[in-house]
């Protein structure tokens, strides 16, 4: 699975999965959104109020099971962080603040593509120029700093903590909020929406499908490897759409977007910037919480935080476009990213060498 | 043969992947590059070879040894 033909086969299975899961009841190109399901599932905790977007989303927890699963039965299972833990976490929160600006994360960005969603466009646009201003950083040394071996029990509680949220879902208590009208209401079977889920985990473990790293790998290193696995994506969730009957091309009318396309650039281009300083896409980052990185699960935490304060304080965006609030948000997170970005270059640990060390020829 | 050697363990990606390529920036003719996770071992090498590099990998414990030599 890790040759190209794994990749490109993990992405058409994603990309027809995201379509079947509209098609059983998930709003219009809403079958995978990891930022939007993410925000779905803190507001049915009620870290939020906005009343249509709270359900516990169970492609979430599938795709953390599914990875967590793979990840210990390929002995790939490590806990592991104490890398820069605070700053991943405001880089988390700042991704979500420009995913909800745009209303989406990498992978709805292609499946709204995919649905004919042109305003997708201007997302991926500055999804680029994010990702390019990163490398930027990346070329001039930046790190998160190393991390450290923690104990394996540590690295089991992100993975338990979703399978928890799986039983809330199903027991259904009164304190768990659900929505009863909008997207948050628009969901496929339950037990379906688990096994997708399972199914995205498994295989975005094994071929470490990242949205992220395929076009930084692209920028960086003229390696299309990963960015192929997300052509794979659109096309056949394009060909899905196509048969499904759910292509309608345009920029107006289209479902759970806005046509605002300088604040789609910019909200994908803080995505996109915060994205490479931590390594990977929201998806990759979900796949590594559930192999026991630490990192990745305070990254996580930053992003669920970052989704609920999105929504209480007016900031994400809706069908009607940006907010006044949202704007400043997007644009205080630039700045709080740039900082970021120049206070942690390394030009001392840029490289170090150990020298004369004997192999055979 | 003696070749240089750069330690990437505790690193997130991409800084492995990105620390070899400065190492083989800075020592064309090959170097070895120590990695911890299977993740950094797959980016390395794939790098290595769409760069003209052979790769060699020794496990040792839980880190993988890559010997990068630039094909001729």
């Amino acid at each position: 699975m890790n040759g190209k033909k794994g990749i490109i086969l993990t992405g058409a299975i994603v990309g027809i999965l995201a379509v079947v899961l509209v098609k059983l009841g998930n709003a219009g190109n809403y079958g995978l959104c990891i930022a939007c399901f993410i925000r779905d599932t803190v507001g049915a905790l009620g870290l939020h109020r906005a009343a249509v977007v709270q359900y516990i989303r169970p492609e979430i927890i599938g795709i953390v099971l599914g990875a967590f699963i793979m990840a210990v039965a390929g002995k790939e299972y490590n806990a592991r962080g104490g890398s820069s833990p605070f700053v991943r976490f405001v880089l988390g929160f700042i991704v979500i603040i420009g995913a909800l600006m745009f209303l989406g994360c990498p992978l709805r960005m292609v499946l709204r593509l995919a649905g004919g969603d042109l305003n997708a466009v201007f997302g991926i646009l500055g999804f680029v120029a994010g990702i390019g201003s990163g490398i930027v950083f990346l070329n001039k040394g930046f790190t998160l700093k190393r991390t450290y071996t923690l104990s394996s029990f540590e690295g089991y509680m992100f993975p338990t903590l979703c399978a928890g949220l799986f039983m809330l879902l199903i027991a259904r208590p009164a304190f768990v909020l659900f929505s009863e009208s909008g997207p948050g209401a628009s969901h496929a079977p339950v037990m379906i929406s688990l096994a997708a889920g399972l199914v995205v985990g498994i295989l975005a473990q094994r071929t470490r499908l990242c949205m992220v790293g395929g076009l930084r790998d692209v920028f960086m290193f003229n390696d299309w490897h990963l960015l192929s696995g997300f052509i794979a994506i659109l096309v056949a969730a394009l060909a899905a759409n196509a048969a499904a009957g759910n292509f309608n091309p345009g920029f107006t009318g289209q479902p759970i977007a806005h046509s605002d396309g300088l604040w789609n650039f910019l909200g994908m281009g803080l995505a996109g910037l915060c994205s490479v300083l931590l390594g990977g896409c929201p998806l990759r980052q979900l796949i590594l919480s559930a192999e026991g990185n630490i990192d990745s699960v305070i990254t996580v935490m930053g992003m669920a935080a970052g989704a609920a304060f999105a929504h209480n304080f007016g900031l994400a965006a809706s069908a009607n476009g940006p907010t006044a609030n949202g704007k400043t948000a997007v644009v205080i997170g630039f700045l709080v990213a740039a900082a970021i970005g120049c206070s942690n270059m390394d030009k001392a640990t840029d490289i170090k060498m150990k020298g004369d060390v004997s192999v055979d020829a | 043969m003696t070749l240089n050697q750069v330690d990437t363990r505790g690193r997130s990606c991409p800084e492995p992947v990105l620390l070899a390529k400065k190492a083989i920036e800075r020592f064309p003719e090959g170097v070895q590059v120590i990695a911890d996770n299977t993740a950094a071992w797959n980016n390395i090498i794939r790098f290595a070879k769409n760069a003209g590099y052979n790769v060699e990998t020794v496990k040792e414990g839980s880190d993988y040894i890559l010997t990068l030599i630039r094909q001729d």
